[in-house]
């Protein structure tokens, strides 16, 4: 187990090595000076000079790309241009939003995907099933950025039912913040849905064809505890993988949820930065982002052996 | 070169058994399995028509789409405007049409550009052993991105264009295509019919393309209808974000941006280029799940 750890996090390490290289190569193909078009046009060529300097864009490439990586060790994701503070401070102000859409939006997309992926499973080509994969495959085609705002105009102007849009008064209460984050959570949450869901279905019928539930059908055990308890347990690592997948690309998909419901959480921190050529905070997201999805992934592989005892790394 | 002119001359002979046995071909059995689910025809012809509006729009909107007429803004959907119009008085229905054109563009020049840098890719990691491993790294980090966030900071670095969304969908794309074809041309590569062109000397570009290609159409062919689909979902919200195509040109994510401001009075501003994309998702998504089942008989028993 602790060697496979290891292994994994040195094969992590070289997979974010490489994500560095492509965050620092996207902001190095800018066309023209990145100097002069963060600072626009209004910039003396003296102003441009000093961000020069100051971003080390006089260094050899090779030096340049070192001495960032050095910085990233340190947890050092430079200074926002635009906002005057270090990236790190300002994505940590903003991840307490993003991070409780997510986990709501994840709580949406599980309590809608895997019960109706066993049930579609145990129903298989009944009615039931077949409705449940149409509704899957509509739910992930629509934007989800539509899904919110249609449910802006009926739920929240219409109805009154929720909140229109923002995080509520500074101070507001965490309940009267959590209603705000309702509607975006169902918005990001329906079409993730779609996934857990087939997933959930398959890995269910691969499980419910073994002979070990031939046999606890043939003891006589009530269909129940048959789908429920012996075959959901030996179908629950697909699961898992899904779920963790899905809740790793709904941090990026909070970038849009967010601009919807004017939101100012990490993703409209994004959306502003890159409006404005904040390069600094849109690479240290990009970091943070695809840094967080690789642990997932990795912590979802380390619960398989939790899950299932049989799994030993 | 003696042996040629012989070759030629069975070529006639031998061309009806020919014509007789393509109509078994893997790819015309693929097609009859494929078309035999009714739910795959609704959504085949549904595309056919879409593509059939993209095709005409610039000569069968009703109105011109980007014709103005301020005392006629924000009226409901009526006889006239069965869509009816947005903030300017343009047209809803003549715009989602000339937006399927601008879309369905898009998504194709998508499917085109990370068919073809996968498919080099996903064929030098698989053929070649010595690229397989770096090949493999560098596909492993673009996929921890999550696309949207990949795609916004190509778009940050290139600046809004449709051909610069073009290019970041495209390169966002690239590694799922290298990975099937990667994963399809090891299969292949150990066919015998490989070692056979191997022993009669036949050079790598030649077997590479000639032999293995040929046999990974059919994986490829779903994966690019899927990236169709993500292509144009992908899209619409880059556009929604102000970081995609330019504001200007009447995509349907645009056309759902630009409605932000008046979509709380006027709700079929958001609701007709909304349904186009689900639409066109939706069909493409049932053409690649039929495509996907039809090459794969064991998956069809189980889905």
């Amino acid at each position: 187990m602790f060697v496979y750890i290891v292994r994994r996090l040195a094969g992590m390490m070289v997979v974010m090595l490489i994500v560095a290289a492509v965050v620092f190569v996207i902001a190095r193909v800018v066309p023209g000076d990145p100097a002069a078009v963060m600072l626009g046009a209004s910039a003396t060529p003296e102003d441009i000079a000093a961000l020069r300097t100051r971003l080390g864009l006089d260094e050899p490439l090779l030096a340049q790309f070192l001495l960032y990586l050095g910085q990233i060790a340190r947890f050092d994701l430079g200074d926002s241009i635009f906002l005057n503070r270090p990236v790190i401070q300002a994505l940590a102000e903003r991840s307490e939003l993003t991070g409780l859409l997510t986990l709501m939006s994840v709580g949406i997309a599980v309590l809608i995907g895997v019960p109706v992926g066993i049930l579609s499973a145990a129903k298989r080509g009944r009615w039931v099933d077949q409705t449940a994969l149409g509704l899957a495959m509509l739910a992930a085609s629509v934007p989800s950025f539509w899904i919110g705002l249609t449910l802006i105009k009926y739920l929240a102007v219409d109805l009154t039912w929720f909140p229109v849009a923002g995080y509520g008064a500074p101070d507001a209460s965490l309940g009267e913040r959590l209603r705000h984050l309702v509607l975006p959570a169902i918005a990001l949450g329906i079409p993730n849905s779609a996934l857990i869901l087939r997933f959930t279905r398959t890995s269910m019928l691969d499980v419910l064809g073994d002979d070990y539930v031939r046999t606890a059908r043939a003891k006589g055990l009530p269909p129940r505890v048959v789908v429920l308890k012996h075959a959901l347990r030996n179908a629950m690592i697909p699961i898992l993988t899904v779920i963790g997948l899905t809740a790793a690309v709904m941090i990026a998909g909070a970038i849009v949820t967010e601009t919807v419901f004017g939101l100012p959480g990490v993703g409209n921190l994004i959306v502003s930065a890159v409006l404005r050529r904040d390069y600094p905070v849109i690479q240290g997201a990009l970091l943070v982002v695809s840094a967080i999805y690789v642990l997932i992934n990795l912590t979802v592989d380390l619960l398989y052996a939790v899950v299932d005892p049989r799994v030993r790394y | 070169m003696a042996s040629l002119p012989a070759e030629q001359s069975a070529a006639p002979a031998t061309s009806a058994a020919v014509a007789k046995h393509r109509s078994r071909s893997p790819f015309a059995l693929l097609m009859r399995r494929l078309f035999r689910r009714p739910l795959v025809v609704v959504a085949f012809a549904l595309l056919l028509a879409i593509l059939a509006v993209a095709v005409v729009a610039p000569w069968a909107t009703p109105y011109n789409p980007m014709k103005m007429d301020i005392l006629g803004r924000l009226k409901p959907p009526s006889a006239a405007h069965w869509f009816g119009t947005d903030e300017f008085g343009r047209d809803v229905l003549s715009r989602v049409m000339l937006g399927a054109r601008l879309s369905l563009l898009v998504g194709l020049l998508v499917v085109v550009v990370s068919t073809v840098l996968g498919t080099l890719m996903g064929l030098a990691a698989g053929y070649v052993r010595r690229l397989d491993g770096p090949v493999m790294r560098l596909t492993d980090a673009l996929m921890a991105f999550p696309d949207i966030l990949l795609a916004i900071a190509f778009m940050a670095a290139l600046g809004p264009s449709l051909y610069n969304v073009v290019l970041a969908l495209g390169i966002v794309y690239t590694p799922r295509v290298a990975r099937v074809v990667r994963a399809a041309a090891l299969v292949v590569r150990e066919m015998p019919y490989v070692e056979a062109a191997t022993a009669l000397g036949a050079t790598s570009p030649r077997i590479v393309f000639l032999h293995i290609l040929p046999n990974l159409v059919s994986p490829i062919l779903v994966q690019a209808t899927f990236i169709f689909a993500y292509a144009i979902l992908t899209e619409a919200a880059l556009s929604f974000l102000g970081v995609g195509v330019p504001p200007t040109t009447p995509t349907w994510g645009n056309m759902i941006a630009g409605a932000q401001q008046y979509f709380q009075q006027a709700d079929w501003l958001i609701l007709f280029p909304g349904f186009a994309i689900v639409l066109t998702v939706l069909s493409l998504q049932i053409v690649g799940d039929g495509l996907r089942d039809a090459l794969d008989p064991r998956l069809q028993k189980v889905t």
